[in-house]
């Protein structure tokens, strides 16, 4: 099992730890590419641009940016001319911090979309390592049944492995209902952090734990990085991401629709298929990347433009490769075993890794290409794992034994 | 001792903080990122707060007790003045971020004000530092011991966690007033807040002598609440209004439909 882990560590360290934004001007030039950027499209469309700050225009311009970050194929400038849906007065060229906000506004949902699965992982980890002792026995499986006292005979146990394993297989790489998806990619990136938690030694953690940031920062941003030429490579492919390492958060939201029921429910149908075929199609490293997931269907057949504006708007989901997942864990994770069974350490380092992951998906926005998701959460993790446990754990014992509040 | 306590005092400390969040935070993911940025900035002021307690610490006798104790009561004010610098820090970056977000909506106006903003970062503040006062306590409640064998109180688990629940409640109003304060440059206002965080402070020294500590908290809770509400433009009217809302909001439907009458025309 440890070789075969090794083997997986390592395909892991090829590929994982990145965030991507793509361009949409890569997808004007491809006709139907369905990862398209959070934000709008950098290069305004020449054919509705105007100077001047007329409504329909920056309407146009606003619906041209929503229906092309829709990913459909052929924005026309007529459906586009069509929609009126009354936007106030904006100026066209938009800069950066003008952009930088409006994903502030629309990212915050994928922000929490990529904190709800991060700390549910952490939360698996940290509840594991408190309550099993799984680093001082050697085989972690059983010694959960002993913890709890279950009684298991040998045939339940391997149908349920069994089981396990078959409809995991199943629903990552082939169709399966994508919050199911979410949870296995969620429990095996949580075991694959047990892993790294019982068998590197102590120290190892914390200085492979400094070196892979450094390595992600370096690979990812670097022109001739690994990691990135694999991702423009991807990019120029269109060719999508190995299922397996990636955790996908594509989301569709019905909520607060007027339109009629049956619309929407084929729309969302179309959706999910066409998020279920991205995923099996895609080969290429993880990275966190935003995309739409309704990229196949035409432009729906229902009278209201603003309502397909605001479906859109909704359903950019947001991708997180799951080393990310499993280093922010095995952080986590030996800050609840080894901080001298001190909580605090753990919520510190949770809480530093919440929000480096917030300011990388920040500078995502601002930056618009291929981020490492590493290095800012680990170093702000590391921070405050070694503050906390050598300054703030003594003084707030202090505090603590005279029943002191600050 | 064990579950019992565990469980009680896990819910009367968390409790009305758990609520709050669950009612007002959770829906909203901005919400949740201005929560989850102000406990990280609660999180620096205290390492700077415990760096300078640890220096102070390393520099000084650590055989003599008196000057111990001294050195924490420096270190614990030191980290409640800190704490209130990060508040202001946080307010100017939230004020930044609303503009932000002003300039950039559909219709001129950010998708949260900035009294929500105070609100959720008072809580976040409070969130944070009840569980890094009491979360330790919480666990060791769990397992096999004797509270007090030693002559303490025996009422050190209760206490604590009405304490941690009464310190949610004071800096969820302490964040409403401080934010309004600054931006109305009401300075004393913005004094009265931290002198009242100090007092707190100070009147926990006073434990275990719960009497004089936990009552005066307590009315300070009370008092801190009742500013909180009024600044943040509550009234006795709209209390009123509130608790009879039904009957308005059906004059107020009759009214709107008969002003869209002429609007279609």
């Amino acid at each position: 099992m440890t070789a075969h882990d090794w083997q997986l560590t390592e395909a892991l360290y090829e590929r994982l730890m990145m965030i991507t934004f793509m361009n949409s001007s890569d997808s004007e030039e491809e006709a139907c590419n369905e990862r398209t950027s959070l934000i709008s499209a950098e290069s305004p469309p020449a054919a509705s641009y105007q100077d001047g700050l007329q409504a329909p225009e920056a309407a146009e311009t606003q619906t041209y940016r929503k229906r092309h970050t829709g990913g459909s194929c052929s924005p026309s400038d007529a459906d586009s001319g069509n929609s009126d849906s009354g936007l106030p007065v904006r100026d066209i060229a938009v800069d950066n911090k003008e952009e930088e906000e409006l994903t502030l506004k629309y990212g915050a949902k994928h922000v929490i979309m990529l904190f709800v699965p991060v700390t549910l992982c952490m939360i698996v980890v940290v509840a594991t390592i408190k309550s099993v002792r799984f680093y001082t026995e050697k085989n972690g499986q059983f010694e959960v049944l002993k913890t709890y006292n279950v009684a298991m005979d040998y045939p339940t146990l391997f149908f349920v492995i069994w089981n396990f394993g078959a409809v995991g297989m199943i629903c990552i790489h082939w169709k399966g209902p994508l919050h199911l998806q979410q949870a296995y990619l969620i429990m095996i990136s949580a075991l694959m952090a047990l892993v790294f938690i019982k068998y590197l030694p102590e120290w190892s953690a914390w200085v492979i734990l400094g070196a892979i940031s450094i390595y992600d920062l370096i690979a990812v941003l670097c022109p001739r990085g690994p990691l990135r030429m694999l991702v423009e490579t991807a990019q120029e492919r269109n060719e999508p991401i190995f299922p397996a390492l990636i955790y996908s958060s594509a989301m569709v939201w019905t909520v607060g629709m007027a339109k009629p029921d049956s619309a929407s429910r084929d729309l969302t149908q179309q959706t999910w298929d066409s998020a279920e075929d991205m995923r099996e199609i895609n080969d290429n490293p993880a990275y966190v990347e935003s995309e739409i997931s309704e990229a196949r269907s035409p432009a729906p057949t229902h009278p209201t433009t603003s309502l397909i504006e605001e479906l859109e708007e909704e359903e950019r989901g947001v991708k997180l490769g799951l080393g990310d997942f499993i280093f922010y864990s095995v952080l986590v994770g030996k800050a609840a075993a080894t901080a001298s069974g001190d909580w605090n350490t753990t919520l510190a380092c949770f809480v530093a890794i919440l929000i480096g992951l917030c300011l990388t998906l920040l500078l995502l926005a601002v930056f618009k290409k291929a981020l490492p998701a590493l290095p800012i959460s680990i170093t702000f993790g590391l921070v405050f794992y070694f503050s906390t446990d050598n300054l703030v754990r003594p003084f707030m014992d202090t505090l603590a034994s005279h029943q002191l509040y600050i | 001792m064990g579950a019992t306590v565990f469980f009680g005092c896990t819910f009367v400390a968390f409790g009305p903080a758990f609520s709050l969040f669950l009612l007002t935070v959770a829906g909203d993911p901005l919400r949740i990122i201005i929560l989850v940025a102000g406990a990280f900035f609660w999180l620096v002021s205290l390492l700077l707060a415990s760096l300078i307690w640890f220096i102070s610490v390393q520099l000084s006798d650590r055989e003599d007790s008196r000057l111990q104790y001294g050195l924490l009561v420096f270190g614990a004010a030191v980290s409640v003045l800190l704490q209130e610098a990060f508040r202001f820090a946080y307010f100017k970056l939230l004020k930044k971020a609303d503009e932000g977000l002003a300039t950039l909506s559909e219709d001129g106006q950010s998708p949260i004000s900035l009294k929500q903003m105070a609100y959720v970062s008072g809580l976040s503040f409070g969130i944070i530092s009840g569980v890094f006062s009491v979360i330790n306590i919480l666990a060791d409640s769990i397992g096999p011991g004797i509270v007090g064998i030693h002559g303490d109180s025996p009422y050190y688990f209760i206490t604590s966690a009405f304490l941690t629940m009464a310190v949610v409640f004071l800096h969820t109003f302490w964040g409403v007033i401080f934010f309004d304060a600054c931006e109305r440059r009401r300075y004393w206002s913005l004094a009265l807040v931290v002198a009242s965080h100090l007092i707190t402070s100070g009147l926990t020294f006073l434990n275990p002598w719960y009497q004089a500590s936990l009552v005066p908290i307590y009315i300070i809770t009370i008092s801190m609440g009742v500013w909180a509400f009024f600044t943040a433009g509550g009234s006795l009217h709209n209390v009123l209004t509130c608790l009879s809302c039904k009957q308005e909001e059906e004059n107020r439907v009759m009214l709107y439909s008969a002003l869209q009458v002429p609007v279609e025309d």
